[in-house]
C-alpha cells in the first residue's frame, strides 16, 4: 500500500435526500470527508446506512442534494451530464455486487466497452484489453461468455472492465457479496494487489472482518452519516 | 462512442431480439410495399394516360394556320373597310423559322385531299392524307396488319380497315396488292409565247399513281389537331408532297403577290415536352400566324394525375404511420428490457448522447432494412397488379400494358421515407432510454 498526501475525493457536507411520498429519506446526510489518493477504504454500515449512495454520489451515477464532492479537485455537483459520464469513464472504475456484466458479449467483448465508449483507437484497444485480462488472469476464458464463468470469474471480468480505462479510482459495491469465501478472498486479494499499485479504492461492504483484513481505512456509517472513521478497528 | 461501433452495438442488440425486431423491420416494409405499390399504380396510369396521349399526337402538338382576313373586321367598332393587312403566308420559310424554335422536334403540313381509288377495276371515292414517318409510334398503328411505310416516299398505302373492308371482303387479302391513286395535281402554268417566263397561276390536271397496300390499321391516326377525321388512304408525307395535289389554299395563292410561291394550309408542330407547347404556341403566335393546342387539357390532367398521386401516397403512407408505431413499441420495449442494460452502459461512461444515438441507429437500421425490403415487396405488389391487368387485357382481346411503375426517384425516396419515419417514431423511445437514472437502471432486476 502506497498512499500519498493529494486528495483522491473529497465530500464537503454531502447530502442526498429522496422524497418518497410525504417523508424525506435522508440517504445521505451532512457527509464531509476526505480520502486520500492510493488509500484503500471500506465503507462500513448496515443495510439502508447511506454507504451505495455515497459510493454512487463518489462514482458520478447519482447528484447530490446539497454540499460538493470533488474527485481530481473538481466539483461532481457542478459538472453536466456529458462532464459526468466521461468522470465515469475516465476518473473513475466500478465494481458492482451483481458484477453487471451485459450476458450477450463474451468476456473479451465486456472488458472492451469502456474503451468503445471512451472512442479509444481499435488498434489500442486489442492490446488493452489483453494487459487488463492478464491482470485478473483470465486469459483462458476470452471467448467465454458471462453464464459460462463461475462467480468469481465473472467479477473478475468485471474488475478487468473497471480497470480497462486505467482509472485513478476504483470504486467497489459489495464485490464479494455473490461470492463464497474463497472465492471472495481472492476478489480481495486482487484488490489489495491493485491498490499496491498505488490506484485509490473505495469499497462498500458489511463484511468487516476483511474490511480490516485489505483495507487500511474503516468509514462506518448509519441513517446517513459518517458514525466513526479511523484506521482498522 | 464512435459511429462505427455504435453501428456494430446496434446491430448486436437488433440480433439479439431478432423475431420481435424482424416482425417490427417486415411490419415498416409492409408500410414501405404498400406506399410503393400505391405510387407505382399511380405514377404507372399517369405514365400511360401521358404515353399514349402524347403518342396521340394532341398534346405534343401545335395546329397552326395562316391569320384569317376574318380577323381585320372589327364587328362594327371600327370602319367597315379597315386597311386589312394580308394574312402573312405559311410558307416554306415560315415553316423552317418554326423548326428553329426552341423544343421544336418537327414541323410538317397536313396534307390531305380527295381522291378516287381504283382497285379490281372498280372505282372507290375516299380521302388521302399523308403520314410523317414519326407517326408511326402513334398508338393507333400499334395493333396493325401489315407493317409501316418502308420509306419516307415510298409508293405505298395503309388503308382504314372501313375502307379495306369497302375493297374487299377479307381486308387482310389486299396487303401487298396494288391500288390506282387518282388526284388532281397543281402544274404551274406553260412560259408564254416569250419562253422567258411563266405567267402567274397554275393549272389542275389528273393524274394517277400506283401504290402498294403494305397495311391495314384498325383505328383512324389522329396525328394531330388538325388531321382529326383524316383520310382512310394514309400514304408517306414525302409522297404527298410530291404529288403536288391540290389544296384547299391553293385559290388564295393565286391571289397572292407571287402566286406561283405554294404556301401550305396548316402546320403541325410537335415540341419535345407537353409542358413547354404554351410557349411555343406563344412564339408561333407572336409570328403572326394562328396557333391552337390542347395543352389546357394537358394541363388538367396533370393536376387530377397530381392530386390522384398525392392522395395514393397519403393511403400508402398511413400504413408506414402505422408500422412506425411498431418501432415505437419496439422500441419501447427494448428499454424495459435492457434498462439494467442502459445502466451499465451509463456507469461505464456512455452519455446520454450516446444512448440516444444508439437507440436512433437501432430505429434507423430497421427503417432501412425495412425501406428496401418493402420496396422489394411492393414492386412485387406492382408486378401482381400488371400481371393479372394483362391477363384480363388478354382475354379481352387488348395489347398488353403496364399500369404500374417504380422510378428511380420513387425508390430512393420510399427509403428515406422510411428511415426518416423509423428515426421520427426513435425520438421518443431514444430520449426515454437517454433519461435513464442510471441508480435506478442498476436497481432493475
Amino acid at each position: 500500500m502506497t498512499t500519498g498526501n493529494s486528495i483522491a475525493i473529497r465530500a464537503d457536507r454531502v447530502a442526498r435526500h429522496y422524497q418518497m411520498g410525504d417523508a424525506l429519506v435522508r440517504a445521505v446526510d451532512d457527509v464531509s470527508l476526505e480520502i486520500r489518493a492510493g488509500e484503500f477504504v471500506a465503507l462500513l454500515g448496515s443495510s439502508g446506512s447511506g454507504k451505495s449512495t455515497l459510493l454512487n454520489l463518489i462514482a458520478g451515477l447519482d447528484r447530490p442534494s446539497s454540499g460538493a464532492i470533488f474527485a481530481q479537485d473538481r466539483n461532481l455537483a457542478e459538472m453536466t451530464p456529458e462532464e459526468l459520464a466521461r468522470h465515469r469513464s475516465h476518473t473513475v472504475g466500478i465494481v458492482f455486487q451483481a458484477f453487471n456484466l451485459l450476458p450477450r458479449m463474451t468476456l473479451e467483448e465486456n472488458v472492451e466497452l469502456p474503451l468503445r465508449l471512451a472512442e479509444v483507437d481499435r488498434e489500442e484497444r486489442t492490446a488493452r484489453v489483453r494487459e487488463a485480462i492478464e491482470r485478473v488472469r483470465l486469459a483462458a476464458r476470452l471467448t467465454h461468455r458471462p453464464s459460462e464463468l463461475s462467480g468469481g470469474e465473472q467479477q473478475r471480468t468485471a474488475l478487468a472492465r473497471a480497470l480497462v480505462n486505467r482509472p485513478s479510482i476504483l470504486l467497489a459495491d459489495e464485490p464479494t457479496g455473490n461470492l463464497d469465501t474463497a472465492t471472495g478472498d481472492e476478489i480481495m486479494n486482487l484488490l489489495g494487489d491493485i491498490n499496491n499499485t498505488g490506484m485509490t479504492i473505495v469499497m462498500v461492504t458489511h463484511e468487516q472482518p476483511r474490511a480490516e483484513r485489505y483495507s487500511h481505512r474503516l468509514i462506518h456509517m448509519k441513517d446517513g452519516k459518517v458514525i466513526a472513521d479511523g484506521g482498522r478497528a | 462512442m464512435k459511429g462505427r461501433d455504435l453501428g456494430e452495438l446496434a446491430i448486436r442488440n437488433l440480433r439479439e431480439a431478432f423475431l420481435r425486431n424482424s416482425l417490427t423491420t417486415l411490419g415498416i416494409s409492409v408500410g414501405v410495399a404498400s406506399l410503393v405499390a400505391m405510387l407505382s399504380l399511380g405514377v404507372g396510369l399517369q405514365d400511360l394516360a401521358t404515353d399514349r396521349l402524347a403518342r396521340s399526337g394532341l398534346f405534343d402538338a401545335i395546329f397552326v394556320t395562316p391569320k384569317s382576313a376574318a380577323a381585320n373586321f372589327r364587328g362594327g367598332q371600327g370602319p367597315i373597310f379597315a386597311p386589312a393587312e394580308p394574312p402573312k403566308p405559311l410558307d416554306e420559310e415560315a415553316r423552317e423559322k418554326m423548326a428553329a424554335l426552341p423544343n421544336v422536334v418537327e414541323v410538317y403540313p397536313d396534307i390531305r385531299f380527295p381522291t378516287e381509288i381504283h382497285f379490281n377495276g372498280n372505282p372507290f371515292a375516299t380521302m388521302a392524307a399523308g403520314v410523317v414517318p414519326s407517326a408511326r409510334k402513334d398508338g393507333a398503328f400499334d395493333g396493325m396488319k401489315g407493317s409501316f411505310f418502308s420509306g419516307p416516299d415510298a409508293d405505298e398505302a395503309i388503308l382504314q380497315i372501313d375502307l379495306a373492308r369497302q375493297l374487299s371482303d377479307q381486308p387482310d387479302s389486299l396487303i401487298g396488292k396494288s391500288v390506282v391513286l387518282r388526284y388532281a395535281e397543281r402544274q404551274p402554268l406553260a412560259p408564254d409565247g416569250g419562253g422567258k417566263s411563266a405567267p402567274d397561276g397554275f393549272s389542275i390536271v389528273p393524274k394517277e399513281k400506283n401504290l402498294r397496300i403494305v397495311g391495314i390499321v384498325e383505328t383512324e391516326p389522329a396525328g394531330g389537331i388538325g388531321s382529326l377525321g383524316r383520310g382512310r388512304l394514309l400514304i408517306p408525307l414525302e409522297l404527298a408532297q410530291t404529288l403536288r395535289t391540290t389544296q384547299a389554299n391553293d385559290l388564295r395563292d393565286l391571289l397572292r403577290d407571287n402566286p406561283n410561291q405554294r404556301s401550305y394550309e396548316s402546320l403541325t408542330v410537335r415540341v419535345n415536352d407537353p409542358p413547354k407547347v404554351k410557349d411555343v404556341e406563344e412564339l408561333i403566335k407572336d409570328m403572326g400566324f394562328t396557333a391552337f393546342s390542347l395543352i389546357d387539357a394537358s394541363k388538367s390532367l396533370s393536376l387530377v394525375f397530381t392530386v390522384f398521386d398525392l392522395f395514393l401516397g397519403i393511403f400508402g403512407s398511413l400504413a408506414l404511420v402505422v408500422a412506425s408505431l411498431g418501432i415505437v413499441n419496439t422500441l419501447v420495449m427494448a428499454i424495459l428490457e435492457r434498462r439494467r442494460e442502459i445502466g451499465i452502459f451509463k456507469a461505464l461512461g456512455a452519455s446520454d448522447r450516446d444512448i440516444r444515438r444508439l437507440f436512433f441507429v437501432e430505429a434507423g437500421t430497421m427503417g432501412l432494412l425495412g425501406g428496401v425490403l418493402g420496396l422489394g415487396i411492393g414492386r412485387l405488389i406492382g408486378l401482381a397488379i400488371n400481371f393479372g391487368t394483362n391477363v384480363y387485357l388478354k382475354r379481352r382481346a387488348l395489347p398488353e400494358i403496364s399500369v404500374t411503375a417504380v422510378h428511380w426517384w420513387m425508390a430512393g425516396l420510399a427509403i428515406i421515407f422510411a428511415i426518416l419515419i423509423s428515426l421520427a417514431a426513435g425520438i421518443y423511445p431514444a430520449s426515454r432510454a437517454a433519461r435513464l437514472d442510471p441508480v435506478e437502471a442498476l436497481r432493475y432486476e
